[in-house]
């Protein structure tokens, strides 16, 4: 068995026993990205000597007795959106090509502080705009299971890293369901926690009410573990929770005996790939013969978060990229005259295609005339949403369904019909709308091989149901999906 | 020529006086090196979040409780949009929809009595950096030192019809806010800024005129300049047929005049909306009634008390009340040396010569109460002169010394002793035998020349009655 093939807390422990370092758990993961980069391209930014120098210091500390955490040595990717303290922070973007954050994210030091070591920074969308990373300035990264396929996104690169071991865990950001749906593509963990749970300090706003950092791993307990790691209360964020149970690992149980779940019938109509309903509904009957109690419902609202969505997470992307002007830092145009020209330029050429469509649309939604219109219209729908939440947590402890309507598309099909693309976002996007936790658990693969993933959504603040339900979700089917 | 009606609203921001920014933790002290006072949050940095200072929302709560507003209980910061490299985000955070104080209103007097200005509300915001444009190297440079300071925008009804309510205004304002503490209100110095919006209308006319807003008065006299020019200029468009185009206007002080920035066509959609790295500012009544107990005595109130309590004159009364620190300083050192009367005339006196004179403000008094009321013992005990006794509170106004040290250290001591005083005063006699027989020939003010030369041998440290009563005695 190679060290590759640990889990995140399984490698930690090898490298506590003694029986392996940091410095090579850091080397296996470089010697796997050189195999598989080129054919994959997970990174942007990989640098072997320095990586291996932090994990030498870290290797120093374990030894040392100051790093005895379950992450303690540990490999991890870090999307490219989150800040890291003098490493290139691009966003995937030919606007930030050249910003080096002075400051690290405060989930950034939350790993440091845990002991794992940063290889690099992972492959997204550009500035978390998309659903399949290739709208990277950098170039596309490529589905794990099949190389012509998409990984997802915006965290594609950190998804498609952790499925080729191309590190043992990664954190990426999730907006509208770009943790849980490259998760979905790529077969590994992918866990969107409550809104406030983790800081964004530090992570390269999208839309700025939404947006939440999380885990991407090989397991679930590593994504109890990491997130365990990463989440804590935050001065520095006004929306960061105080009070909140963040003892996730305790939740590490094999038992979903008399647990209510729901399944929404809104999320098995038309547009569901049959292969990802009939593999979906297989694991509803898991946790029923698990003594889960499951049962349909109707959730309402469904056909209403994607515009909602993207009219709020475009407003706010609208205003949060205004900063990028060529001004302080990042790109700025050769030739210009005067300042007005210099924004426009600077702009024009240092944004893609699809972060100026997103930037058009927020600022239209939020002219005046069309506020009240479209902004404060979506809002109240965005309330709504949350309110047919409320009444299905009121009935079910979790609710259960696909994570995206289809298995990963092929590269260049979604980015010739975005209307479409944006509609692929259908069952993840509420979730972040109501501010709610969503886990995403491989379920199985459709005829082509490519993975199929699972979508368990609690309550706010109920991560610990949702780790616990996966975690046995996960147990029961490990050997059978092998 | 028709009668008209001047109509004048008046938009003014004030620099609160917090040591830190609205948004972070970075100082707000003014003069430092550029970009020192600098964070991740005030250089609008990718990723950076605010988060707000809980002083400003006291001090926005205060002035609003002050100026008798209702308090929002739930108010919410909002982003206005607008490129310009001042602004780092590209978007200030300011309050649109839910500013924190709303509908009060201001008592102000003038010649014709007293009104009441109506306050439309009070919203809190960031400031913006600094742009210095380089003529020698050809470019433009920013300091974001001042981005982030906090400011609270006043922004009152159009109640106001003249320079003279204007000014009334802006001076009780600035009273109420120095007398809160919330800033120091220094209209050269742009701590205090005010844009004056301004229609002219038929006298009894129902209906509003088209209104300009003028900005870049830094002085009450640009205020008073500038309002008085753009009523000319707006009743004499309208005298010649032609209209007031809505629009906003620069005044230049040093011409005279204004000249027209932007006009409405061209107002730039700000597109406002909520800020989402920003919970909404909650505010329940126990935060109002705490802040309500620490609001000071303000002027109406000292004034009425000092004048059961002081046996000064009511034009002192009113000089001195309109700083809250000259009201402090005098209460103190009339509290330690016993002589509310005394105190009160060193502050009118030279007090108020030397502000005049050095171009200050009462709020940049620098002494202690202690040394004043020091200064009023060593006269009253004529251990100093009066001639003396000025030239130690000028060097007490400067440097705050210790009268009492300082005379000890450069010998102004008066001198009483009356042999040496006996001596002077004979060669004085002896060296003026035309004022000695002026005076004996009945010219009763030779007299007041003899004091003049004895004094200046004695180097002014001699009593003057004294010297005036020996005299006498030796020419008789």
């Amino acid at each position: 068995m190679s060290i590759l093939d640990c889990t995140a807390v399984e490698l930690s422990e090898k490298i506590k026993s003694g029986e392996c370092t940091a410095v090579e758990a850091m080397e296996a993961v470089f010697e796997r990205i050189g195999e598989k980069e080129e054919a994959y391209h997970c990174y942007i930014t990989a640098d072997k000597d320095a990586a291996l120098k932090r994990a030498g210091e870290v290797q120093k500390r374990i030894e040392a007795g100051e790093l005895a955490g379950p992450l303690a040595g540990v490999p991890v990717a870090v999307k490219d959106n989150i800040c890291t303290k003098g490493i290139l922070t691009s966003c995937a973007s030919k606007m930030l090509m050249n910003f080096v954050p002075p400051y690290s994210a405060a989930a950034v030091e939350n790993l440091e502080r845990a002991g794992a070591v940063l290889i690099g920074k992972a492959n997204m969308d550009e500035f978390a705009m998309g659903s399949t990373t290739e709208t990277s300035y950098y170039g596309a990264t490529k589905n794990p299971a099949d190389p012509g396929h998409v990984p997802g996104g915006s965290s594609g690169g950190s998804a498609a890293a952790v499925a080729l071991s191309e590190c043992f865990m990664a954190l990426g950001s999730d907006t509208g369901g770009s943790i849980r749906q490259p998760a979905s593509y790529c077969g590994v963990v992918g866990l969107k926690p409550t809104y406030g749970m983790v800081s964004r300090y530090g992570l390269i706003a999208y839309a700025s009410s939404l947006d939440q950092i999380g885990p991407l791993t090989k397991n679930v307990a590593d994504a109890a573990y990491l997130l365990e790691a990463v989440s804590s209360y935050d001065e520095k964020d006004s929306t960061s929770v105080k009070e909140a149970d963040r003892d996730f690992t305790s939740a590490l149980a094999e038992d979903v005996r008399g647990m209510r779940i729901g399944v929404p019938r809104d999320y098995f109509g038309e547009g569901l790939d049959a292969d990802v309903k009939e593999a979906v509904l297989a694991a509803a009957g898991k946790f029923k013969e698990a003594g889960a109690v499951v049962e349909e419902f109707d959730l309402g609202m469904v056909e209403y978060a994607v515009p909602a969505y993207y009219t709020i997470a475009t407003a706010e992307a609208s205003s949060n990229l205004e900063r990028f002007d060529g001004i302080k830092y990042g790109y700025r145009t050769k030739d210009f005259e005067g300042l007005h020209n210099m924004y426009k330029k600077t702009r024009s050429e240092g944004f893609g295609a699809e972060v100026k469509r997103r930037i058009m649309l927020g600022s239209f939604v939020l002219s005046s005339g069309y506020y009240d219109a479209y902004y404060l219209k979506a809002l109240r729908t965005k309330a709504l949403i949350k309110k047919a939440f409320d009444e299905a947590f009121a009935k079910y402890d979790l609710i259960l369904g696909p994570v995206a309507p289809s298995t990963a598309p092929r590269l260049g099909e979604s980015l010739s019909d975005p209307l479409k693309m944006y509609l692929g976002d259908i069952y993840t996007i509420a979730v972040n709308l109501a501010g709610l936790p969503g886990i995403s658990v491989p379920c199985g693969k459709d005829k082509n091989g490519l993975p199929i993933g699972l979508q368990l959504i609690g309550d706010c603040f109920a991560e610990k149901k949702l780790i616990r339900a996966a975690y046995t979700y996960e147990k029961l089917t490990t050997a059978e999906l092998k | 020529m028709k009668n008209y009606e001047t109509v004048i609203g008046l938009e003014v921001h004030v620099e609160l006086a917090t040591k830190t920014k609205i948004f972070c933790g970075c100082s707000t002290a003014f003069g430092a090196e550029p970009n020192s006072h600098t964070c991740p949050v005030c250089t609008g940095m990718p990723g950076s979040l605010p988060v707000l200072n809980r002083q400003v929302l006291e001090y926005a709560i205060a002035v609003g409780l002050a100026t008798n507003c209702e308090i929002t209980r739930d108010a919410k910061f909002d982003r206005k949009n607008y490129f310009y490299p001042d602004n780092p985000q590209n978007y200030q955070i300011s309050q649109l929809y839910l500013p924190i104080c709303r509908n009060g209103k201001v008592e102000i007097e003038t010649k014709s009595g007293k009104k009441y200005v109506g306050i439309h509300e009070i919203h809190m915001e960031e400031d913006a950096g600094k742009l210095i444009h380089d003529e020698w190297e050809d470019c433009s440079l920013v300091d974001y030192n001042r981005s982030g300071v906090p400011l609270i925008e006043i922004v009152s009804e159009p109640d106001m019809r003249s320079a003279e309510e204007v000014i009334a205004y802006l001076e009780t304002l600035r009273m109420l806010i120095q007398y809160l503490g919330a800033s120091d209100c220094k209209l050269q110095e742009g701590s205090m800024r005010a844009d004056v919006n301004l229609s002219v209308r038929e006298a009894g006319a129902a209906k509003f005129g088209t209104r300009t807003e003028m900005k870049n008065l830094n002085s009450f006299r640009a205020i008073t300049h500038a309002i008085e020019n753009e009523t000319e200029r707006q009743i004499d468009l309208l005298e010649e047929g032609k209209t007031v185009v809505q629009e906003t206007r620069r005044w230049d002080d040093n011409k005279g005049y204004s000249y027209a920035m932007r006009s409405k066509e061209d107002a730039q959609d700000y597109r406002y909306f909520p800020d989402p790295d920003l919970m909404p500012v909650h505010v329940d009544d126990e935060m109002i009634d705490e802040i309500r107990a620490k609001q000071p005595e303000f002027r109406s109130k000292k004034m009425e008390r000092y004048k059961r309590e002081f046996d000064i004159p009511e034009y002192d009364i009113g000089i001195i009340t309109q700083s809250k620190h000259m009201a402090d300083l005098f209460e103190e050192a009339a509290a330690l040396c016993g002589q509310p009367k005394k105190v009160s005339n060193w502050l009118m006196g030279e007090t108020l010569r030397l502000l005049k004179e050095k171009n200050e403000d009462a709020e940049d008094i620098r002494f202690s109460p202690g040394n004043l009321a020091k200064l009023i013992s060593l006269v009253d005990a004529k251990a100093i002169t009066g001639p003396v006794a000025k030239d130690v509170f000028e060097k007490m106004f400067e440097e705050d010394i210790d009268p009492e040290a300082y005379v000890e250290q450069h010998g102004l001591k008066t001198v009483n002793d009356e042999g040496a005083l006996r001596q002077t005063v004979e060669r004085v006699l002896a060296e003026n035998p035309q004022s000695v027989a002026d005076y004996k020939g009945g010219k009763q003010k030779a007299i007041g020349f003899l004091v003049g030369q004895t004094m200046k041998a004695m180097k002014g440290k001699a009593d003057p009655g004294l010297v005036n009563q020996m005299l006498r005695e030796m020419l008789e």
